[in-house]
């Protein structure tokens, strides 16, 4: 028992292997690149509205089809239903996440230079945990924008849940919601640190042994 | 002449055989039905587009109509001299100022805007025959953009609009010859001695389009009819038929068709401009005019067959085809040779000091092409085609250069011919009057359209007919009925342009543009009372307009809409006010409040579910 925790902490005590530093290396330029990347696209088609009209979720910003255009045709239909307007800065998420990218990044640089087994499960982890209440985040912002509907609007509808992956009807809508590449970017990141890692306790298994 | 009897024997043999028939009189057969073989030729599906633009004149509609080209479909009107409800035009200050007192216009030749004797796709220019204007659209929104008249000096802008290679001017001939300056009283038995002509220049602004009265050229009491520019060897000239040359002031129909031949002007419109530089030119009613007789080089004129119409120049620039429309023969002029009489002095008179070169130097043939020749058109690839009124057909010649057994017989040119429904006007092939035009239909304008649609009483539409010319034989595709009264038409590539679709918010620089609820509302000084107002799906902000009877109400409306198609109209009940305003434009309506009470205003371009709702009041108290 006492053995293995010790074997354990031996592994996490390990610095990680030079494949595992350029995995990681190329997990956090991945991660930057991500964080400029537009990650969700929110798009919105109709029998009039055949182009579609499209929301870009980038990590600091929204972007709007049709140069921008698209957020306020979005929110002038929105106001029929009562919907409040779609605005930038009602996302504290994006004051926060290049932010957090930017520790994390810097986090994953540390762990290049200096890394351990230990510092890029504590990476890997906290970045899941990250992703995922980051999803969480913008899948209730997206409930909250389908349920807090005013009651003076001037057409009632059920409080709706917008997709967060897939399509679905709304009115005479088709939403659709899909990840873009700077999902895939910070995907590919945590994939890169499982490769890391793998990689880093591979070889140290092999020692082991 | 002989001419003369191929008409008079045409006419009776005509009323010989309407008389000598029964119900199915020989002629009236199913040749003047079309082929429903054809009909996917020029059929454009629903949400299919058209291959062109074909923007035609409305006559004394005083409007542009564009309809597409093969469906014929008419897609929008262009309001230019008159108001047109549907579009706010004529209700709104601008467009008013721009109309001036006029409340029509008579639209006869539009003209596209060219660089290098090709269509840019700039502008649109079309002439007001009725009240001496010249307007201009933009085809960047398809809206007016400026009138210019009345002109000085100029009285019944029919000969125009003919623009120059490089859109430098566009070129107007008077038709009515009247007492100048405009204004003075002549009695027209001096018809002879008092009254003159004029052909103007109007010089465009190369960058905005701006136009202005550049210089004028006097010429004798003629009515001048149509005419076209020149391009390659006839670079700088420009050319017009006129009828009436026997300056007769009563009874034209008689006393102007006496004469065997008319006369062109053959106006060398660099020379006409240069001579203004140099000084040679005095000023009447603020205009330069130039005095041809006392100013050499710039107008000469040439014998034409008699009340002629279309004269036209063809891509090359070298042929000129000039139709009399009391004779069956469309002349060609080489301007080649008319280069070379002038430069012999190879003249036959003169006419109130200005040279008449000799017909016989310059004239190439005279094609036999049938009766009533107005107009010639050109396909680009060596064949012209020429309007017949009094026959109601095109003909198909071969242009020269012809052989010597084509020279002894010009009849053996003539390679085709089809009849049209009814009475044919202009025709126009798209790129006819640039260096390279898109041969592949033509649209006959009829006068007549009698009998081929459901009866609509007495009013009856104009009937235009599309001919396919990409083939050997002429082909018709497709007819459909127009706005009175299309005479001439522009055909434009639907891709050589790139119109907006709602004016960027960033490019309104109306100073009474308002784009947020917050900056509207409603201010007074003394009985004026100006409101700024927003229009968008479903609100006018403010939807309360409170003002005392007599006050002078100006309501500036933005519609802060960027979305195509998203159009609001501002209608006041009982106030003959409709403003209609495309996404991102602002629009002021100006008006005295009259009775008191309370009216309705509300939006007049059906825009939303809530379309009905988007309305407000004008409370007028005592
Ligand atoms: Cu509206």
């Amino acid at each position: 028992m006492n053995a293995r925790i010790v074997s354990m902490n031996r592994l996490l005590d390990r610095p990680l292997s030079m494949p595992g530093r350029l995995l990681l290396l190329v997990g956090v330029v991945l991660l930057v690149v991500g964080a400029t990347l537009p990650l969700w696209r929110i798009s919105l088609v109709a029998p009039q509205y055949e182009e579609g009209l499209t929301l870009d979720m980038y990590t600091y910003r929204i972007a709007a089809g049709n140069n921008g255009q698209d957020l306020a045709e979005i929110n002038t239909l929105n106001h029929y239903i009562g919907m409040k307007p779609i605005a930038e800065a009602d996302f504290l998420e994006m004051k926060v996440l290049p932010f957090a990218i930017g520790v994390f990044a810097l986090f994953g640089l540390r762990a290049v230079v200096v890394g351990r087994v230990m510092s890029l499960v504590d990476l890997g982890v906290s970045f899941l945990y990250f992703g995922a209440f980051s999803l969480g985040s913008f899948a209730y912002r997206l409930y909250s924008y389908g349920h807090q509907l005013s009651p003076h609007a001037p057409m009632k509808i059920t409080p709706f849940m917008p997709v967060v992956i897939g399509s679905q009807q709304i009115a005479n809508f088709v939403q659709t919601s899909l990840p873009l590449a700077g999902t895939f970017c910070m995907g590919a990141f945590l994939v890169l640190v499982c490769a890391a890692l793998w990689h880093s306790v591979r070889g140290a298994g092999r020692e082991v042994a | 002449m002989s001419t003369r009897h191929h008409l008079v024997a045409g006419s009776a043999l005509a009323l010989a055989l309407a008389a000598t028939a029964g119900c199915n009189p020989p002629g009236s057969s199913k040749a003047t039905q079309g082929d429903a073989s054809v009909a996917s030729q020029s059929y454009v599906a629903p949400g299919a587009k058209d291959e062109y633009y074909l923007f035609y004149s409305g006559g004394h509609s005083g409007q542009v109509y564009v309809a597409g080209l093969p469906s014929m479909r008419h897609i929008s009107t262009i309001p230019v001299f008159a108001p047109y409800p549907a579009t706010g035009y004529g209700f709104d200050e601008e467009s008013k100022a721009m109309m001036g007192r006029f409340t029509w216009g008579d639209v006869h030749h539009p003209g596209l805007s060219q660089t290098g004797g090709k269509y840019d796709g700039r502008w649109l220019f079309v002439n007001d025959n009725a009240n001496n204007r010249i307007a201009r659209v933009d085809l960047r929104d398809f809206k007016t953009r400026q009138i210019l008249g009345p002109i000085p000096n100029s009285s019944g802008n029919h000969g125009s609009s003919f623009v120059t290679e490089n859109s430098e001017y566009v070129l107007v001939a008077t038709r009515f010859s009247v007492p100048l300056p405009k204004g003075r009283y002549a009695d027209p038995a001096n018809y002879q001695t008092e009254f003159n002509g004029m052909v103007s220049g109007i010089r465009v602004d190369p960058k905005t389009g701006e136009m202005s009265v550049g210089w004028q050229v006097l010429t004798p009491p003629f009515n001048w009819d149509l005419g076209s520019t020149g391009k390659g060897p006839s670079s700088g000239w420009a050319f017009w038929t006129s009828y009436n040359s026997e300056m007769a002031h009563e009874t034209l129909e008689a006393t102007s068709t006496q004469g065997e031949r008319d006369y062109a002007a053959i106006v060398n419109w660099r020379a006409a401009e240069q001579a203004v530089k140099d000084g040679k030119a005095t000023m009447m009613d603020g205009v330069p005019v130039i005095d041809p007789a006392k100013v050499p080089g710039v107008l000469y004129f040439l014998a034409v067959p008699k009340s002629p119409h279309g004269i036209d120049t063809d891509p090359s620039g070298r042929w000129i085809a000039a139709s009399g429309k009391l004779q069956p023969v469309t002349s060609v002029f080489d301007f080649e040779k008319i280069q070379k009489a002038i430069a012999s002095k190879t003249f036959e008179g003169e006419v109130r000091g200005i040279p008449v070169i000799k017909h016989d130097a310059v004239i190439e043939g005279e094609v036999p092409v049938g009766l009533g020749p107005l107009h010639t058109q050109y396909d680009g690839k060596g064949n012209a085609y020429t309007s017949l009124y009094v026959e109601s057909a095109v003909a198909k010649w071969s242009l020269p250069p012809w052989n010597d057994a084509q020279k002894k017989d010009l009849n053996s040119i003539v390679l085709d011919k089809i009849p049209v429904q009814f009475n044919i006007g202009h025709l126009v092939i798209g790129g006819s009057d640039t260096k390279e035009p898109y041969g592949k239909y033509l649209v006959a304008m009829n006068k007549l359209s009698k009998g081929r649609h459901v009866s609509v009483g007495p009013s009856q539409p104009e009937s235009s007919q599309l001919i396919d010319i990409s083939g050997k034989k002429m082909q018709m595709l497709y007819e459909a009925y127009t706005e009175p009264e299309p005479h001439f038409a522009q055909i434009l590539k639907a891709d050589a342009i790139a119109p907006i679709e709602v004016y960027p918010k960033a490019e309104n620089t109306n100073p009474n543009a308002v784009w947020d609820a917050s900056q509207a509302g409603i201010t007074r000084s003394g009985n004026k009372v100006e409101v700024k107002m927003v229009a968008i799906r479903s609100r006018f902000i403010p939807d309360k307009i409170e003002v005392k009877a007599g006050d002078e109400v100006t309501i500036h409306v933005t519609n802060v809409e960027q979305t195509t198609d998203m159009i609001h109209g501002l209608g006041i009940i009982e106030h003959d006010m409709n403003v209609v305003i495309d996404p991102g434009e602002t629009k002021t309506a100006k008006f005295v409040a009259g009775k008191p009470g309370v009216y309705a205003f509300y939006c007049t371009n059906f825009c939303s579910a809530l379309h009905q709702e988007m309305q407000g009041y004008l409370a007028v108290k005592p």
